[in-house]
């Protein structure tokens, strides 16, 4: 038996998992399955006029340099939290917007690369933070609640810590 | 860089404004709405601000090459990456359906429940209120998107009611959110797609990397709301 990590397993064994517990339970897999891949049609149809506009804009912005001069700009800040600056714009669009996170972050991949230190602090603070005002909105707006109660600021410190464990996990699982 | 204009609206009525400026399609792995709404004009004005920006940068620094080929060809990039990330949202959506049907959804809520007793003191004794926030983070977690978002707004409805129906968010309104803003997703397949696309050999090796910083966030959210939300009334 050869070594092999965490990340290898999850993937194959949350499949097998939900594949064999429909097998043992006698549901139609074939046709459920179906049913919700069908939902992943509608959804990548609806992100796709998004993403065509905000990775165009993004990708002016790149090309004229014009990122380069904010990156520039907020990396003395962005050192002193030990976090790359290259990302740091990415942090700031994370909790704003969903698409355009996404946008910037395939766009980062390209220059930096996924193996590199700043391609995987980009990949675990996608990873593991949201777009935190939409979902707030979401909510309180259904909830029809007009004062947040400390939500906001909460969720945004939230945000502030993912973002600099973002850095320290990288730092201490690749290093 | 894209707060700033808007700041006074977020300091007003975050709630109010926030739908109308930001509300926009939340990205894939939560995909919660099926219809793209890119805010209203504050969006349109950021995204004018920053195109005539580039066009006028690029120009004085000899980029205007670049800037017209990232023009014409982002587009591309943008279908691709699209087409891309169809397969593994259809993949991810059937298994979340086949994962719903066999009723792995209601084990995931009935082993949540002592934390979620924990965390909602107030709700506890609330059978309804309980089982709608269980319910959604079950569906959180697993990534079930589509779900998550009518559960926790039912959860919202239910913690509301449970309140006495006050016109501002209770301690435990304030919580769920705050835990919702938070991401509890264990595999995180939209960027590890990602990844795989720019040639990873491993895109899953950042996964516990993902969960450390995840479980970080959430308790630094849950530590925060505890501090900053108040009990209703007082």
């Amino acid at each position: 038996m050869t070594a092999f990590g965490v990340g290898d397993l999850a993937v194959p064994l949350a499949i097998v998992l939900v594949f064999l517990t429909a097998a043992i339970r006698k549901k139609d897999l074939f046709s459920v399955f179906l049913t919700g891949a069908k939902e992943g049609l509608a959804t990548t149809a609806s992100v796709l006029p998004a993403l065509v506009l905000l990775m165009t804009v993004i990708g002016m912005a790149r090309a004229s340099g014009l990122l380069g001069l904010l990156t520039a700009a907020a990396a003395p800040l962005a050192e002193r939290l030990g976090f790359p600056a290259e990302v740091l714009p990415l942090a700031l669009l994370r909790p704003l917007s969903g698409s355009g996170a996404l946008a910037f972050f395939e766009e980062l991949l390209k220059e930096v690369g996924t193996e590199s230190y700043e391609g995987r602090v980009a990949a675990v603070l996608m990873g593991g933070t949201e777009t935190t005002f939409y979902t707030a909105a979401v909510y309180f707006g259904a909830a029809e609640v007009r004062k947040g109660n400390g939500a906001i600021p909460a969720a945004l410190t939230a945000d502030f810590a993912g973002t600099v464990a973002s850095a320290l996990a990288v730092h201490l699982f690749f290093r | 860089m894209y707060s700033l204009p808007y700041y006074p609206f977020f300091v007003k009525d975050i709630f109010r404004q926030g739908c109308v400026f930001f509300s926009e399609y939340p990205f894939i792995g939560r995909n919660r709405l099926s219809q793209t709404r890119l805010g209203g004009g504050g969006t349109g004005y950021f995204l004018a601000a920053v195109t005539a920006a580039s066009l006028i940068y690029g120009a004085y620094s000899g980029n205007l090459q670049a800037v017209s080929a990232a023009a014409l060809g982002e587009c591309s990039h943008a279908a691709a990456l699209s087409l891309e990330l169809l397969g593994t949202l259809c993949l991810w959506s059937g298994i979340s359906a086949v994962a719903e049907e066999c009723g792995m959804t209601a084990w995931t809520a009935r082993l949540l429940a002592p934390v979620l007793k924990l965390l909602f003191p107030t709700a506890r004794r609330d059978e309804k209120v309980m089982k709608a926030i269980s319910m959604n983070m079950t569906a959180n977690l697993l990534g079930l998107g589509n779900a998550a978002t009518p559960l926790g707004i039912k959860a919202m409805k239910e913690l509301k009611r449970a309140g006495g129906n006050l016109p501002s968010a209770t301690k435990d309104m304030a919580l769920f959110v705050v835990i919702n803003t938070a991401s509890l997703q264990i595999l995180p397949t939209t960027v590890a797609t990602l990844r795989l696309g720019e040639g990873s050999p491993a895109p899953m090796d950042i996964l516990p990397a993902v969960w450390l910083t995840g479980g970080l966030s959430l308790l630094a959210g849950i530590l925060a709301a505890k501090i900053f939300c108040r009990e209703a009334g007082s």
